[in-house]
């Protein structure tokens, strides 16, 4: 194989470490998302324990004051950026392609390099916990806090940059995603054909490329003030602070649509398979979500109630958010619709799924509560907010998550996780779950202010507290039962077949785990539950099996070009953070900070120039 | 430049070109926060000096003006390449980075003139921060434009560029033009609401 | 027990566990519970509280349906073992999808009318008779002006009953935000801002109020005390806090307290806290001048102490103001309020040479509790 740009011999293996850091297999890609993200989501867990520990009894000193800021900040930051986000890009990736009929992304090395740049931007944000302090302000991050005089020292620039590293790859995969939903579909799939799953990843990344330069030009403004002196956030210079609010829900909230949109389109695919019946109400939910995409971008300053906007823009706020509720709630009739004179399997995924949509109203009530705005002004930054957040985005998108795991983990590894340990695993994170943040509602009503790390035990709040460490706790064993179960599986699961669940999407008409190039001949849809369709046609059933045609798979294949593997995504995401902490630890007036910041754009311009240079795919020998 | 195996589109339209079009509409929000902050601290700085004390309308519109003709002389690149007349797509190509490159030098005597005779730096005050981080956010962008359309210039001579891979002119050519329109919005939001506006 | 029964036994359990749980959580009007936001002793807390009942009743309605619903729908049609049954296909039901769009619309919409009416009623002040206060929100510490009769204090406040008060606001540092949940929902402290609240105390007593924005190390710490007086005790505070500071004399009592004071003078006390009658702050610009060219920061105001023994608290009221405590707090303040700029700030505790001695400590506590 000749190599075009003479630097690098190509890569050509895809076995092996090297094979791992040089693929642009969407299937792969997915995999280390998944792992590195459930990495994160174990740390993030972790950090979320010892707060626990720290609150259970009254005037408990586990940790400092100062160590407890970074705590909770960084544990919003890890399951909101780290853990939840990179879970649901590696759905994107592992199913996207499979379920639309295609044989990879539209950009696989661009999909690599959204990989890399995750993992570093990760890195980067995390190493504030061994290089000096990790930033200390809430997630939000509200200005002047997070301004210079407020916050001296480098954990802020950890969030600055962090961010910003991970912007870049979220809005590269979201980029490459939408062209692929677009682009890249079976011939027959129009878009009303396309299962919510698909669409449902569409509308978040739309989202996604459209909320994140918001903030990054927030990230920018701050990292300026806190560098270079400038004046954004400076109230002396006749700034006006709450414009950090604004740029910040103005992004915070489609970020809320980005983490519970992809929750909802797995929903959307689990229950109708295990109902063995269509989604109910197709139409609606897809117009549902898209309305939620839009509705998401009207409604930032139901988090800023208290901020003082005065009673006419409360007012509508208000109603916009209580608006939200509609779609969201029309989500939940149609679940259940979907699920009304089915034959309800209770798989494992299934139970999540339903756990998800129960758990999900729950916090969908106490959402709309909060949009009541004067009743608000008593439950902004109490324990009743925290609650409401952990039912939708642990209720919500982790059950969801954890749905689509158990849903798809056959399809990637072809072992089936065990059924019994997972319904162990749902039963005890589910219970501890509820006993963790339920009893959070009453906290933030008896008057328990959010991010404090310790209290007295005259206020009331002692035995919920210890009730809600307690929860915790059982989360960390449910937790704990699910990577057993994991690796159990891995190792002696059940071999899955290739429509272990009898599916009704593109994914489970071929084997696995798939080939490469996962489909040998690209199929034609002709409606909307595509292989469901093909199984089941004028209503007679095809033997099981009839589908599974594993043992042809290696004779097909030959002669499809698939791209080929590439250093250069690496290179380009490594450029990023060496460049990322050169502004970590830029000092004003010192120059070795920018100079590290140019060496890691230098390497970058030449990553993406050899990119570029480079061609998708090598010529074939064949 | 080949492009990987999938010729075939569902919509027709080549991935690339979708990808800078999706591309663009995010850097949209990306200009237009910026630009919302310039304008929300329009007006608030607690001294001077003020955008109508240091803003040069002539001297912009000039460089307005020199923005605008390479957008010009793009269109007539493109054309050229599809017409498959390599060697005046060299000369429009490389008149367009000229043109790019001078809107730059503008930028940067702007910038110093300011610095040094209008006492305004973006340490100054408001105007001296949103001002700058605005239009130096621009004028990065427009070097990488200009970076991108010599890197074009160049592989042009590799042979590589043909009538039917005018694909990639076309998407260095929807960039440039975007970055133009935002500069014909920030010339309106700053320089001319700034010196005429109140 | 058929599956019917199952899942009626089931869905009553859960119910009553649901039950139990949110009595259990609505024991909050007790006098244990001083900052619970269902014991309201002013109508602007009380308005919030009778918004908040409205919703939730409709949201556990919903709650019930939905919830109850989806339960049943999953046990009715959950697939027994060895059954094969194919379901009918159905794709959806205009009809219901119409009904069901439009039945939490209307429950939105009427919700919607008392919450705009509410939000209204609590954003504008009483017109008429209005007690005007003026807060500033410093880490972490509230300071206190009452801009008519002039009385200046710091972190506990008194207010007559009945009176409607303003809250006018600002910050001088960071967000902060002013919550006194018996009285008022909270609203954000802002620096470069005047942000304006409103609340009233129906019945005389002790109120918690607590910063409510996360505001830096110290922010559990920042706390302060309304106390709604009736009128002729409101009176008699206020005179109280207009005189000047007592100034300890020569009796054999006053050893001590006179002591502290020269402690209070010479041992940098003097650079952040007024108390008036005896020490004025000094030029704060000109201090932070000296201050940022030494020591690369500027040094904040501490809290007003001419009466700092009327109050009931010390520390942004996080402790009961006693001799012990107060001895604590000299001893290191650190350790009682993990962050604060004393700490930081005062040569006494940053440099080791300058410590306070054990004796100069038992003069400061004699003659700061000498400030009724």
């Amino acid at each position: 194989m000749a190599t075009t740009t003479g630097v690098l011999q190509r890569p050509t293996s895809t076995t092996g470490l090297w094979g791992w850091i040089t693929t642009v297999d969407h299937k792969k890609i997915g995999a280390l998302y998944g792992v590195t993200a459930f990495i994160f989501f174990l740390i993030g867990g972790v950090e979320a324990t010892v707060m626990r520990l720290q609150l259970h009894r009254p005037e408990f000193d586990l940790v400092s004051p100062e160590v407890f800021s970074q705590l909770f900040t960084m544990h919003a930051l890890t399951m909101i950026f780290l853990a939840v986000m990179p879970l649901s890009a590696a759905f994107f990736n592992l199913v996207v392609p499979l379920m639309i009929g295609a044989r990879d992304v539209a950009f696989p090395r661009l999909n690599a390099f959204s990989y890399w740049v995750f993992l570093f931007g990760a890195i980067l944000l995390q190493s504030g916990w061994l290089l000096g302090g990790s930033p200390n302000a809430g997630w939000f991050a509200y200005a002047p806090l997070t301004g210079p005089g407020a916050n001296p020292g480098n954990g802020m620039e950890f969030y600055l940059l962090g961010l910003a590293v991970l912007g870049v790859s979220s809005v590269a995969a979201a980029l490459n995603f939408i062209v692929t939903i677009i682009n890249m579909r079976a011939p027959g799939m129009t878009l009303m054909r396309m299962p919510v799953f698909i669409w449902m990843t569409l509308v978040t990344s739309f989202l996604l490329i459209t909320a994140f330069p918001v903030i990054t030009v927030g990230l920018i403004e701050l990292y300026f003030d806190r560098e270079f002196g400038m004046n954004f956030f400076n109230v002396n210079a006749g700034a006006d602070v709450v414009l950090w609010q604004h740029l910040f829900w103005v992004f915070g909230h489609p970020e809320v649509y980005i983490l519970i949109l992809p929750a909802m389109g797995i929903v959307s695919e689990v229950l109708p398979t295990f109902s063995r019946k269509p989604l109910f109400g197709y139409p609606i939910i897809v117009l549902s979500g898209i309305t939620i995409g839009f509705m998401g971008w009207a409604v930032w300053s139901h988090h800023m109630f208290t901020v003082g906007l005065g009673p006419v823009a409360n007012s509508v706020f208000a109603i916009t958010t209580m608006a939200i509720a509609i779609p969201t709630g029309i989500k939940i009739f149609n679940w259940i619709g979907t699920m009304w004179g089915g034959s309800i399997r209770l798989s494992t995924s299934m139970l999540y799924a339903v756990g998800f949509i129960f758990v999900f109203i729950v916090g969908g009530l106490s959402g709309v509560m909060h949009s009541i705005a004067p009743s608000d002004a008593q439950q902004q930054d109490t324990y009743f907010i925290v609650a409401h957040i952990h039912y939708v985005l642990f209720g919500g998108s982790i059950f969801a998550v954890f749905s689509g795991i158990y849903y798809w983990f056959p399809k990637a590894t072809g072992k089936l996780l065990n059924e019994g340990i997972g319904k162990l695993n749902f039963w005890v994170t589910f219970i501890g779950f509820n006993v963790a943040f339920f009893p959070m509602h009453f906290l933030g009503m008896d008057g328990m202010p959010r991010r404090q790390p310790t209290y007295e035990s005259n206020m009331g709040w002692d035995l919920w507290n210890m009730v809600a460490t307690g929860g915790t706790l059982i989360i960390v064993l449910g937790v704990l039962i699910f990577l057993h179960n994991f690796f159990w599986s891995l190792r002696k699961g059940e071999r899955a077949g290739a429509d272990p669940w009898d599916g009704r999407t593109l994914e489970w008409s071929i084997a696995s785990p798939p080939p490469e190039y996962n489909f040998a001949t690209i199929p034609t849809v002709h409606g909307r539950d595509a292989f469901w369709d093909q199984k089941y046609a004028n209503g007679h059933a095809v033997p099981q099996g009839a589908s599974d045609d594993e043992e042809h798979e290696d004779d097909e294949g030959h002669g499809i070009h698939m791209p080929s593997p590439s250093y250069w995504p690496l290179v380009a995401a490594v450029g990023l953070a060496v460049a990322g902490y050169g502004m970590v630890f830029h000092e004003p007036g010192q120059v070795a900070g920018a100079i590290v910041a140019i060496v890691g754009a230098a390497i970058t311009m030449v990553g993406v120039y050899a990119w570029a240079m480079e061609p998708a795919s090598e010529p074939s020998e064949h | 430049m080949e492009h990987g195996p999938e010729h075939e589109t569902t919509t027709g339209i080549d991935h690339r070109k979708m990808l800078i079009w999706v591309f663009l509409g995010s850097e949209c929000m990306f200009f237009g926060s910026l630009i919302a902050t310039y304008l929300i601290y329009y007006g608030e700085s607690v001294s001077g000096p003020t955008p109508a004390d240091v803003l040069d309308i002539p001297t912009t519109t000039v460089s307005t003006f020199v923005l605008l003709m390479s957008s010009f002389s793009m269109v007539m690149a493109y054309s050229n390449i599809r017409k498959g007349n390599v060697r005046n797509f060299r000369v429009w190509i490389m008149c367009t980075a000229i043109l790019g490159a001078t809107f730059l030098g503008f930028q940067f005597f702007e910038f110093r003139e300011f610095a040094i005779h209008g006492h305004l730096t973006p340490r100054t005050n408001l105007f001296g921060s949103t001002f700058f981080t605005l239009t130096g956010f621009h004028g990065a962008h427009v070097t990488v434009g200009v970076v991108w359309l010599i890197s074009l210039f160049g592989y042009s001579f590799k042979g590589d560029l043909t009538p039917q891979e005018g694909l990639s002119v076309d998407i260095a050519a929807l960039y440039w033009h975007f970055v133009d329109i935002v500069w014909i919005v920030i010339f309106t939001a700053v320089y001319l609401i700034g010196v005429f506006g109140k | 027990m058929t599956s019917k029964h199952r899942s009626v036994v089931l869905f009553t359990s859960l119910v009553t566990i649901l039950g139990v749980v949110l009595l259990s959580g609505c024991q909050f009007t007790s006098p244990g519970h001083p900052q619970s936001t269902f014991d309201p002793h002013g109508p602007v807390a009380e308005r919030q509280m009778e918004l908040f009942w409205i919703i939730f009743w409709a949201a556990l309605f919903v709650m019930i349906v939905v919830g109850g619903g989806l339960l049943y729908t999953v046990f009715r049609f959950r697939r027994k073992p060895g059954e094969d049954r194919m379901p009918e296909q159905t794709h959806g039901n205009a009809r219901l999808e119409i009904a069901w769009t439009i039945a939490p619309t209307i429950v939105l919409a009427v919700v919607a009318v008392p919450t705009v009416l509410t939000q209204f009623y609590v954003s504008n002040t009483p017109e008429g008779d209005v007690l005007q206060v003026n807060v500033t929100a410093h880490q972490w510490w509230w300071e206190i002006e009452y801009p008519d009769s002039g009385v200046k204090t710091a972190n506990e406040f008194h207010v007559p009953v009945g009176v409607p008060v303003e809250v006018n606001m600002t910050s001088s540092d960071v967000l902060h935000s002013f919550w006194i949940p018996k009285l008022a929902g909270k609203l954000d402290v802002i620096p470069g801002k005047n942000l304006t609240m409103w609340f009233q105390g129906d019945n005389p007593g002790e109120y918690y109020g607590q910063c409510a924005e996360f505001c830096g190390e110290a922010h559990a710490w920042m706390r302060f005390r309304v106390t709604v007086d009736t009128k002729e005790d409101y009176e008699a505070w206020t005179q109280a806090q207009l005189a000047d500071a007592v100034t300890p004399g020569d009796d054999y009592d006053d050893i001590l307290p006179k002591a502290g004071l020269n402690v209070f003078r010479t041992s940098g006390c003097i650079l952040c806290h007024s108390i008036s009658g005896v020490v004025e702050l000094p030029d704060r610009a000109e201090l932070n001048k000296a201050y940022i060219a030494s020591e690369g920061y500027r040094i904040s105001k501490g809290p007003n102490l001419t009466h700092l023994a009327s109050r009931s608290t010390m520390a942004a009221g996080i402790r009961e103001l006693n001799a012990e405590n107060l001895r604590e707090w000299l001893e290191d303040p650190d350790k009682v309020k993990p962050g604060n700029y004393m700490a930081r700030d005062a040569q006494v505790y940053y440099d080791p040479d300058q410590a306070l001695t054990d004796t100069e400590i038992t003069e400061l506590v004699a003659y700061l509790l000498s400030l009724k």
